[in-house]
């Protein structure tokens, strides 16, 4: 099945009173509790900047602790902002596909979502973080986010995407948009933990004005039944910069097509793509990039590395590079394999058993770049990247 | 103690299998150096990886002992765990996997990012330390991944070693800096008796051996040890008479040895 046979019609939405409300994470259940506490969702409850927790539909708790961000459910935030309209389906356009349609036709009392606000020139390090979990049998999760980054801001979100155990078939439509505004930046990572028979389809665009900067740090390590996502990332701004960091891991029979695209239409923008992926049984994944480069001074680089641990799995790498403009550098390299020999060999001649070379070989391969984000989220990342190598 | 009895090695599959190590011996006690010269392709490489165990290259007849213990069924990181050590010729770059991270998988030290400080001493001594936190070998030139090689060799402190040409690509200015390392680490600057370490260096530049104190020379041409002697004077023979006609490398006086087989410069023996 192409990944655009999917019909959402054929999923319900809850309604958005379904769930209950919580006052603290600590409410949850016990195996979303275990689950969130995994992701290091746990961690900024009490230290964090703000939390954002919704099941199905239902903002089950939405709280702001920080002076420098404004964290609200995005139906309260359109009602008391009127000048949110402006940004909501701009970046992201509401006939994109079929599931932008979707989602755009959707009640919208039923739509819910994050707002998440960097105040002007207010730097917060402490993480947002945010987490849309999927709970009910059969269901469709639709989802609408906007985060804007005021001029001269800083935020930092974390954000997990969860489904409960046993809910079968079900369904996320994700619409997230970003506005990063002169010399404010967002470093934004995303943990998915789906399952076998989910269908996701996030859609997700970036506007970067003068200065601005985007980290993107994508990491997917459990199966998934199909997901298809590829954010596009417009730097408008002169001196604007995105860095998208991903890192795969292809398991069962996860159909997973996956990249990220930038623009590069303002002078001296730049743009850095590293994924890093690795399959095995029945896995498919689609790594894609796109560079763009349209202006003087533009400059981008592609990288994707992948490894095959299996036979039957396959990575298609995908990276295209567009220049528009003589004055631009845009780059790509791209390598995908089974973990050579002559490296595991090479380790064992320094006293490793196969098993340990091969493991070693495998964390280094998904190690990458956490020196952006700050250390509470960098640390929970890595603690989550590493638990999951060992059980590989 | 190290010894090579009468090992016949082919590499490659199929069609493609050819034989290249022909019946060779090879003995080197407890304390002693010995070096190999020969020229491309007659196989020095091929008997480092035999050694090791490496896949890919088969022992058709003939085994290796140490320490009287057969090992030439062994994986490689049993044999290492024996006390085999080796710098390789051509080592692989490893993307991930950072320089410090081989000194700490041969210092036994897993589980950490951290450089511990004898790592750091001797980075320091190789001039290596602005490549601890980088992948091992990439982009490193042919100088820089034989210094990264003997760094990681001294720390891991075999007590048998064996060098595939430590001294090819590295600069005068270097190879001097590694021949005194080696030197001290083959414990040469001690009386005879107190040498432990034993090794084989494959090497085709003498210079090395100014470094160096030596025992023994072989002249390895198409899988075979033409002779074997005194490594200075094999070493001038082959600077003034090449390895054009392989057999030329051997002196007159080395004929007189037992066991040296030394032709007639016909080619036949
Ligand atoms: N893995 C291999 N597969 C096929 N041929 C090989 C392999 N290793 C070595 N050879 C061949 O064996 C011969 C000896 O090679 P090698 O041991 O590398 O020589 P040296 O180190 O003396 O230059 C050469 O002809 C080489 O091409
Ligand atoms: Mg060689």
């Amino acid at each position: 099945m192409a990944m655009q046979d999917l019909d959402p019609s054929e999923f319900k939405t809850q309604a958005p009173d379904a769930h209950g409300q919580v006052s603290t994470l600590k409410e949850l259940g016990d195996e979303m509790k275990a689950k969130l506490a995994r992701l290091g969702l746990m961690i900024a409850e009490e230290a964090g900047a703000g939390t954002y927790l919704q099941r199905d539909q239902t903002t089950s708790l939405c709280s702001t602790r920080s002076k420098g961000v404004e964290v609200l459910p995005i139906r309260q935030a359109l009602q008391r902002y009127d000048w949110l309209k402006d940004y909501s389906w701009v970046a992201v356009k509401a006939d994109t596909d079929k599931f932008t349609r979707d989602a755009a036709s959707a009640p919208p009392d039923v739509v819910q979502g994050y707002f998440v606000r960097g105040l002007k020139g207010q730097v917060e390090r402490a993480p947002v973080q945010t987490c849309l979990y999927v709970e009910s049998r059969s269901t469709k999760q639709v989802v609408h986010n906007i985060v804007i980054a005021e001029e001269g801001s800083e935020i930092n979100i974390i954000t997990g995407c969860l489904a409960h155990g046993g809910i079968g078939r079900a369904m996320h439509e994700g619409i997230s948009e970003f506005y990063v505004k002169k010399g404010a930046k967002v470093t934004f990572t995303m943990i998915h933990e789906w399952q076998e028979q989910m269908e996701v389809r996030p859609r997700t665009a970036i506007v970067l004005d003068e200065g601005a900067a985007f980290i993107n740090n994508y990491i997917a390590l459990k199966p998934v039944g199909s997901i298809q996502s590829n954010p596009i990332a417009y730097l408008n701004g002169d001196n604007s910069r995105v860095m998208f960091q991903t890192i795969l891991y292809g398991k069962g029979s996860s159909r997973m097509d996956l990249g990220s695209r930038a623009v590069l239409k303002g002078r001296n923008t730049s743009a850095e793509m590293v994924s890093r992926i690795i399959t095995r049984d029945k896995a498919d994944v689609v790594a894609r990039g796109l560079i763009v480069g349209d202006a003087p001074g533009a400059k981008g680089h592609l990288e994707c590395r992948g490894l095959l641990l299996s036979d039957t799995s396959r990575i298609d790498s995908i990276p295209e590079l567009d220049a528009k403009n003589p004055d631009v550098n845009i780059t790509h390299e791209a390598a995908v394999g089974k973990i050579s020999p002559d490296e595991i060999n090479y380790l064992m001649a320094r006293g490793a058993t196969e098993d340990e070379a091969t493991s070693m070989i495998i964390n280094g391969f998904l190690s990458f770049d956490l020196s952006e984000l700050p250390p509470e989220i960098a640390k929970e990342t890595k603690k989550l990247v590493d638990q999951t190598m060992k059980g590989l | 103690m190290l010894d090579i009895r009468n090992i016949s090695v082919s590499v490659g599959e199929g069609k493609e299998r050819k034989p290249v190590l022909k019946d060779l011996s090879l003995h080197v006690e407890d304390g002693e150096v010995h070096v190999i010269f020969g020229p491309n392709g007659s196989g020095k490489t091929t008997l480092v990886q035999t050694m090791l165990g490496y896949p890919g290259y088969t022992i058709d007849s003939g085994k290796i002992e140490i320490d009287g213990a057969d090992i030439t069924q062994l994986p490689i990181n049993e044999r290492v765990a024996r006390g085999l050590g080796v710098v390789f010729q051509h080592p692989p770059a490893v993307r991930g996997i950072k320089l410090n991270d081989m000194a700490n998988l041969v210092l036994k030290k897993k589980n950490t990012d951290d450089v511990l400080p004898e790592t750091a001493d001797w980075a320091k001594r190789l001039n290596m330390e602005a490549f601890l936190k980088r992948d091992v070998n990439y982009g490193f030139s042919g100088g820089e991944k034989k210094r990264a090689e003997v760094m990681q060799i001294i720390l891991q402190n075999p007590s048998f070693l064996l060098l595939d040409e430590p001294d090819s690509g590295v600069d005068v200015e270097n190879v001097e800096i590694i021949g005194r390392l080696l030197n001290k680490f083959l414990q040469r600057d001690l009386k005879p008796q107190a040498r432990k370490k034993a090794a084989v260096i494959i090497t085709h530049l003498g210079y090395l051996l100014n470094f160096v104190k030596t025992d023994r020379a072989h002249v390895l041409c198409d899988g075979q040890f033409l002779c074997s002697g005194d490594p200075k004077e094999i070493y001038a023979n082959i600077l003034k008479n090449g390895f054009d006609k392989c057999q030329n490398s051997c002196l007159y006086s080395v004929r007189e040895e037992a066991g040296c087989v030394v032709p007639d410069g016909t080619g036949r023996e």
